[in-house]
């Protein structure tokens, strides 16, 4: 055989190899996870909050860790989101300046800050002002992490959005902010929706973050100064006990953990076809 | 000739410090067809934009000199481009309609200048969809995005987009270049029709199309105004030998 087609046919050997290790590997950790999980997963552990005995193997559920993560990765995801689309916005009116690209890179840095950093920066944060961990300072922890791959998801969309139909706005006589407002962001919304949902699942899945500003507590939090419990962490410290009844309880919450993403990506595919509805191709 | 609606005085461009034009002085007449001609790159989308200002929103363009609307200099500090741009409407070379449904694209300029939902909103979408000639082919899917239109017919949706916010003004930019012949003949026939009411300023670059468009014809070559005159008088007597060599097909 000649050299070139011996090249063509070891790079597509590779081609496939790599792609069915990403497969496999998404096939592998959910299905190690489902069966480790699955045994252990019942109605009163997604509806109840641990009794006395839970983590010693006796009854109760983790209902105080999945409403804990909704509240944190839920309250991040708005608080960022509310901070995030202006500076993506800024960021492609003023692409060209300075101080636009410094930000694009201080977001680029941020982005591959760890989370525990993030943790511990909160963490140092609270001992100066005195305060207790809460779900307060869980959510915006949470959200700065989220912050820098929002914000940069959002900035590729919405740099998609066409001079051409910029100006066709600009040429009726919309101001700019009336053209972001009611077409760059129109045209974009599929893309910024995926970028919420990206940081959504960052933010539930993320441990470090929480460790120290959210405490951990078996009760569901009824104020935003109460500490909370999430997933990650019920997770980690139900692994962490000697009995293998709790430690499959670990798996189980990791799939509840799973389960909220995944319904939650169905959910918004769903959603964005509506939204691409009018969008311009 | 009457009081012209747009007056160009010395106006230079530059871009990126290279010129592009060079020191234009034309008058535009009111209500008759203005076709600006000359080769590709010769400025003719620059003097163009420079009309309602949309040349602000390219970076790094300079331009110096004064442009004339109803006697009033655009750049002048106190004018409101907002309210320029609506009185001079443009028409793109490639349609732009914007992700919404046939109905918002008209009512969204109107909504931007204040104007509520309700029946006189659906009266003007509609004469403008008429006056666009597109009504007949929209009429009952005004709620279908804009996108699922032909590029022929998101162009005269784009028409009747500009029309929309009754501008004096409308300026084309090789509006029919990315159009089948069919759809590009629906515009210049309800141009022929529009300039009644609007003074109606076309940039192509196809003679023959300016030959079918003109009124007025001003002619530009390497960004400098080489001649400009009644149609008739620079078609069938240019003065200029490089009006006579572009028009006889020799340069361009």
């Amino acid at each position: 055989m000649d050299k070139r087609k011996l090249e063509e046919s070891f790079f597509k050997v590779l081609m496939v190899a790599s792609t069915l290790i990403v497969v496999g590997s998404l096939l592998a950790v959910i299905g190690v996870v489902v069966l480790k999980g699955l045994p252990a997963l019942n109605l009163s552990m997604i509806t109840q909050t641990p009794t006395g005995g839970y983590y010693l193997g006796k009854e109760g559920g983790i209902l105080n860790a999945i409403v804990g993560s909704l509240y944190v990765a839920g309250g991040a995801t708005a608080l960022a989101f509310v901070i995030s689309l202006p500076i993506a916005l800024y960021l492609q009116e003023y692409s060209g300046s300075r101080l636009a690209s410094f930000t694009r890179l201080s977001l680029d840095v941020l982005w591959g800050v760890p989370s525990i950093v993030y943790g511990a920066f909160g963490f140092a944060f609270m001992l100066y002002l005195g305060l207790n961990t809460s779900l307060l300072w869980g959510i915006i922890v949470v959200a700065l992490l989220v912050l820098p791959i929002m914000t940069r998801s959002m900035d590729e969309v919405v740099k998609m959005v066409s001079f051409g139909m910029k100006e066709a706005s600009y040429a009726l006589g919309a101001t700019k902010l009336e053209t972001l407002l009611n077409v760059v962001s129109r045209q974009a919304l599929p893309g910024i929706l995926t970028a919420v949902l990206l940081a959504f699942g960052r933010g539930i899945g993320d441990a470090a973050s929480v460790l120290f500003v959210s405490g951990y507590t078996d009760y569901v939090p009824t104020s935003l100064f109460d500490p909370v419990a999430t997933l990650p962490l019920a997770v980690f410290f139900q692994l962490g006990t000697p009995f293998p009844e709790v430690q499959q309880r670990a798996y189980a919450s990791a799939v509840v953990l799973l389960g909220i993403v995944l319904l939650l990506s169905i959910v918004s595919r769903l959603a964005t076809k509506k939204f691409t509805k009018y969008v311009i191709k | 000739m009457d009081k012209p609606h747009i007056s160009v005085q010395n106006l230079n461009a530059f871009y990126e410090g290279r010129q592009v034009l060079k020191d234009i002085t034309v008058d535009i007449p009111k209500n008759q067809i203005t076709v600006i001609i000359g080769p590709s790159g010769c400025g003719k989308t620059t003097l163009l934009k420079t009309m309602n200002r949309l040349i602000d929103l390219v970076d790094g363009v300079k331009v110096t000199g004064k442009v004339y609307v109803d006697g009033i200099n655009i750049f002048d500090d106190k004018v409101d481009v907002t309210n320029l741009r609506k009185r001079l409407g443009l028409i793109a070379q490639m349609p732009s309609p914007l992700p919404m449904s046939i109905y918002d694209n008209v009512a969204y300029g109107l909504r931007i200048h204040g104007a509520k939902n309700g029946k006189e909103l659906d009266q003007t979408v509609e004469s403008c969809l008429q006056a666009s000639s597109l009504w007949n082919e929209v009429k009952d899917r005004l709620k279908e995005p804009a996108s699922k239109l032909s590029v022929g017919q998101q162009q005269r949706l784009c028409l009747a987009r500009a029309l929309a916010v009754k501008p004096e003004v409308l300026l084309c930019d090789e509006p029919t270049s990315a159009l089948d012949p069919i759809s590009a003949q629906h515009i210049e026939k309800q141009l022929h029709v529009l300039k009644t009411d609007y003074t109606v300023v076309f940039v192509t670059h196809i003679l023959r199309q300016a030959k079918r468009l003109a009124d007025y014809v001003i002619f530009l070559y390497l960004g400098e105004l080489v001649e400009h005159g009644p149609a008739e008088t620079l078609f069938n007597n240019p003065r200029n030998p490089r009006t006579k060599a572009y028009i006889k097909g020799v340069i361009g």
